[in-house]
């Protein structure tokens, strides 16, 4: 066997090559310092890649994308606590892009595993394994990951710039730095003279960053740990916040797209009527597709519809159930992963009662509010780009391959991104401007994704099946024994990077095969069907259709057993991980859950561990002359630290209402190779006045800080399948409810 | 052929066909960028605004058919001068992405001074028509009833 064939036996998916055979790169190159990317001007001191500080004020450089999570004011905030300086006195930037601004945690969440039984060690080998992360450049916003990857550096980069200002007057007033301190953006020295931040800014650009420091204990946090107003707030409550679909520059032209909806090539096109139409310029030709360019995007779109072009035939099946139907048959081929594999699924127990479910979830797509857009001008072998996007190095390297010039002549400016979910960590449409942007050399032009374009050309969160076998004996779990089968987010995405994708998809089986149930014949499989439909991460990736199987199943099992399922999971759980069990018991008190509820009130809880964040739901739904309500919902969740609890809280439930309107709605469907759903009218999701009140509870047990972003999405759709059984004696196996169920539109 | 606008107490001349959506109009062609595009067919709210102090949605009128002044979430309060609505937003942190904000504030705004004192189903009814993808939901709702409180004290 080949030496990768053989790491790749020994490796999980982790977006490159060997990491786990440890061949692949040197400690050394890893551990060097990537060079800072912030070119200081006259006056300016950049102490490290995280710090600006001139005459102006201190900036604050929060290299990962704000697509409303509120990374920037807590990544900003851990910077500030350091730095002795609010937040209200700073700017908050999202810098360029630049292995600098690599993400550690990222990387060192993908070893094979499950995080809840990581020791200490493992959690530093996790740590070590993330600096690969640094030589892939992977300036990565996404995995829940950011906090984690900048609680520790963030700090560090705040406390070295504040030592090194103190350097600076220590210096400047021949006093030794130790008897100086901080405080609101000023050192202070011996006899009540105080040199603000500003002040000192010229001298500590001379002098050499001082790194040996020492990070303040917690108990002496001012910032971290309580509610902050975010520093995005008042923008985005004036229209003052600038998205990438809000970029103006001089001499701007506006243009709309159209690919293959099959998702597949273009022979031709006929642009001639559109040219005829007023204000009209120009029809450019992107391989897959065409842009129109026009003197505003309105008449863009309208031009691109009076485009006729010839179209490939789909490299998949035409219809959904033809798609389906294919996905199926990776059931008959070897398993992908056996990542759980724990006791002998094989054998029934004596006296127990077996159970048996199948489960299929659709493809889903993001349905970002803002649609997909970048601006790219191209002039004097320079490349500017302006997106949001959370992939700010991948975005540089693709632009500048379809431009035909080096990364380094390519400039990305990362605007606000107006919802991510996942589908602006794909790159597809900042290449699409970067190529136009080539054929009007000289130009700046915005290319605008119409909402039909949007949501017929996403990487969509992929549709999956399961066969779920269980047992039940004595009211309680004896085997469970599951196998999911879809499409590899992962190795699709390491494809469109060029990367051989190697080894088993251990995304494809997360919040399966890593959950903390102490169940004493338990096994997880995962099967890949090679299917070409366009998927990508959406919102907690494998979590959001395993939690589904795993968490119904256990309900199903539950209620076979004729056990209460929150007492029955709580029992399950509380001796492998009690951080999660202490999720259960707070969803418990938080909901006055007693197990049964009163005539039209069903009530479903569902469990999930993902991203480091154990998360328990429990929903309710009541019967409204014969529709279903989705009323009210609690939520518990352990973050080891929360930084920030009104973001927290905010998460969880925005994470929650996201899962909830695609388990009501959401589907994408397949006809002739092309998606079917084109808008908000026939893609829809809750709105104020059919969305659940929601109750957070934000713990802090667990033993390491974890993500918030992601981890609330995956509990709420079996939670709701739950009640839903609860209300009405019927299991749904099947999303989206809307098929089998109304509901209050 | 020149149309006139009145857009947050400013006369604009505005060259362009009178079959463009006024969104665009002020998007692209007056660089208003707070009023957003999301569906182009009144399905999300994102690009609400008023026209005669009534909520509109500005992708579904064409400049030909503006009859009357024009407010955008660039009208109703600056970052320095905030309208009470805008204030509530910011006291509750309403916002995630933020993107579809500006529909949904000057949504309950017009919702405001036509009930200054809105029940939940006045605002179920009021605001349905706003979609919210990050499910900014609750805190919208108690953004409404603290900006109709403190309304009401002035």
């Amino acid at each position: 066997m080949s030496r990768i064939g053989k790491i790749a036996r020994r490796t999980f998916l982790i977006g490159s090559a060997a990491v786990v055979g440890g061949v692949a790169f040197g400690a050394y190159y890893i551990n060097r310092p990537a060079p800072n990317p912030l070119k200081p001007e006259a006056g300016q001191a950049v102490p490290n890649p995280f710090v600006v500080i001139d005459q102006n004020g201190v900036t604050l450089v929060a290299p990962r994308a704000e697509m409303g999570q509120g990374v920037q004011t807590t990544w900003a905030a851990l910077i500030a606590e350091e730095l002795d300086i609010d937040l209200d006195k700073v700017r908050v930037i999202h810098g360029p892009a630049a292995t600098a601004y690599y993400n550690t945690a990222m990387m060192g969440a993908l070893i094979p595993g499950k995080e809840y039984e990581m020791s200490a060690f493992q959690h530093g080998l996790a740590e070590q394994l993330g600096k690969i992360g640094k030589l892939l450049g992977m300036q990565v916003t996404g995995g829940s990951s950011s906090m984690v990857d900048g609680f520790t550096r963030m700090r560090h980069a705040g406390a070295s710039a504040r030592e090194t200002l103190k350097e600076a007057a220590a210096q400047k007033l021949g006093v030794s730095r130790s008897r100086l301190s901080t405080e609101d953006g000023k050192v202070i020295a011996p006899g009540n003279i105080t040199l603000t931040y500003e002040e000192l800014a010229e001298d500590a650009a001379k002098i050499d960053p001082v790194t040996n420091v020492d990070l303040r204990d917690p108990s002496s946090w001012r910032i971290l740990g309580k509610s902050v107003e975010r520093v995005d707030m008042v923008p985005k409550s004036t229209g003052t916040a600038e998205f990438g679909i809000d970029v103006r520059v001089p001499g701007m032209k506006f243009a709309a797209l159209k690919r293959n909806p099959a998702r597949s090539g273009m022979k031709s096109f006929d642009a001639s009527e559109a040219l005829k139409m007023p204000g009209v310029e120009k029809v450019v030709d992107l391989g897959d597709g065409f842009a129109v360019v026009a003197s505003n995007t309105w008449l863009a779109i309208q031009a691109a519809e009076a485009v006729v072009a010839d179209w490939e035939a789909p490299e998949y099946p035409a219809s959904t159930d033809a798609i389906l139907a294919e996905m199926g048959k990776a059931f008959d081929l070897d398993p992908d992963s056996t990542m759980l594999d724990e006791g002998d699924v094989s054998t029934l127990p004596s006296g127990a009662t077996e159970v048996t479910a199948e489960y299929t979830v659709p493809y889903l797509a993001h349905a970002t509010m803002e649609p997909m857009n970048a601006t790219a001008h191209l002039q004097d072998g320079k490349l500017t780009v302006w997106c949001g996007n959370q992939v700010p190095i991948i975005v540089q390297e693709k632009c500048a391959e379809v431009a035909g010039i080096e990364k380094e002549q390519v400039d990305v400016h990362t605007n606000f991104l107006g919802g991510g979910f996942g589908r602006r960590g794909d790159f597809d449409y900042a290449v699409y401007a970067a190529k136009l942007a080539k054929a009007m050399e000289g130009t700046p032009v915005q290319l605008t994704w119409s909402r039909e374009e949007d949501m017929t050309h996403d990487f969509y969160r992929p549709a999956a099946m399961a066969r779920m076998t269980g047992a039940v004996k004595d009211g309680s779990v004896v085997t469970m024994d599951g196998q999911s089968a879809s499409q590899s987010v992962i190795r699709q995405f390491m494809t469109r990077l060029g990367i051989p994708p190697l080894g088993p998809d251990k995304v494809l089986m997360e919040g399966a095969f890593n959950q903390p149930y102490g169940i004493p014949n338990y096994r997880m499989r995962g099967y890949v069907s090679d299917l070409a439909v366009p998927v990508g991460s959406w919102r907690s990736v494998g979590n959001s259709h395993n939690g589904f199987f795993h968490e119904c199943f256990i309900d199903e099992l539950a209620h076979a057993a004729g056990a209460d399922p929150l007492e029955m999971r709580y029992n399950l759980i509380r001796d492998v991980h009690a951080p999660s069990a202490g999720t259960l018991s707070a969803v418990r008190e938080l909901s006055g859950w007693t197990g049964k509820t009163p005539d039209g009130v069903g009530r479903g809880v569902a469990f999930c561990y993902s991203f480091g964040t154990p998360v328990a739901m429990v929903i309710e739904v009541t019967d409204e002359d014969g529709a279903i309500r989705i009323g009210k919902s609690w939520i518990a969740c352990d973050v080891g630290i929360a930084l920030d609890p009104s973001i927290i809280e905010a998460q969880m439930t925005g994470a929650m209402i996201y899962g909830l309107s695609a388990a009501c709605f959401g589907e994408i469907t397949f006809a002739d190779g092309a998606a079917e759903q084109q808008n908000f009218w026939d893609y829809d999701a809750l709105r104020i006045h059919n969305c659940p009140t929601a109750e957070v509870k934000v713990l802090e047990t667990n033993q390491v800080l974890s993500g918030a972003g992601e981890p609330g999405t995956p509990p709420s759709m079996p939670a709701l399948a739950n009640a839903i059984f609860d209300l009405t004696g019927k299991r749904a196996r099947t999303l989206p409810l809307s098929h089998e169920f109304d509901f209050v539109v | 052929m020149t149309t006139t606008l009145t857009i947050n107490g400013t006369r604009h001349d505005v060259d362009l066909p009178d079959d463009v959506p006024l969104l665009w109009v002020l998007r692209d062609e007056l660089g208003l960028t707070g009023t957003k595009y999301g569906c182009g067919v009144a399905a999300c709210g994102a690009c609400t605004v008023h026209i005669d102090g009534l909520a509109m949605r500005s992708c579904q009128v064409t400049l030909g058919d503006v009859d009357g002044p024009v407010t955008t979430i660039e009208g109703l309060g600056t970052p320095d001068s905030m309208a009470a609505i805008q204030a509530a937003w910011v006291e509750h942190q309403v916002a995630q992405c933020g993107y579809c904000q500006s529909g949904q504030i000057m949504q309950a705004a017009a919702l405001l001074s036509e009930t200054p004192s809105p029940s939940d189903d006045d605002i179920d009814a009021a605001m349905q028509g706003n979609l919210c993808r990050c499910g900014t939901y609750p805190r919208i709702r108690a953004a409404i009833h603290t900006a109709a409180a403190k309304m009401k004290e002035a």
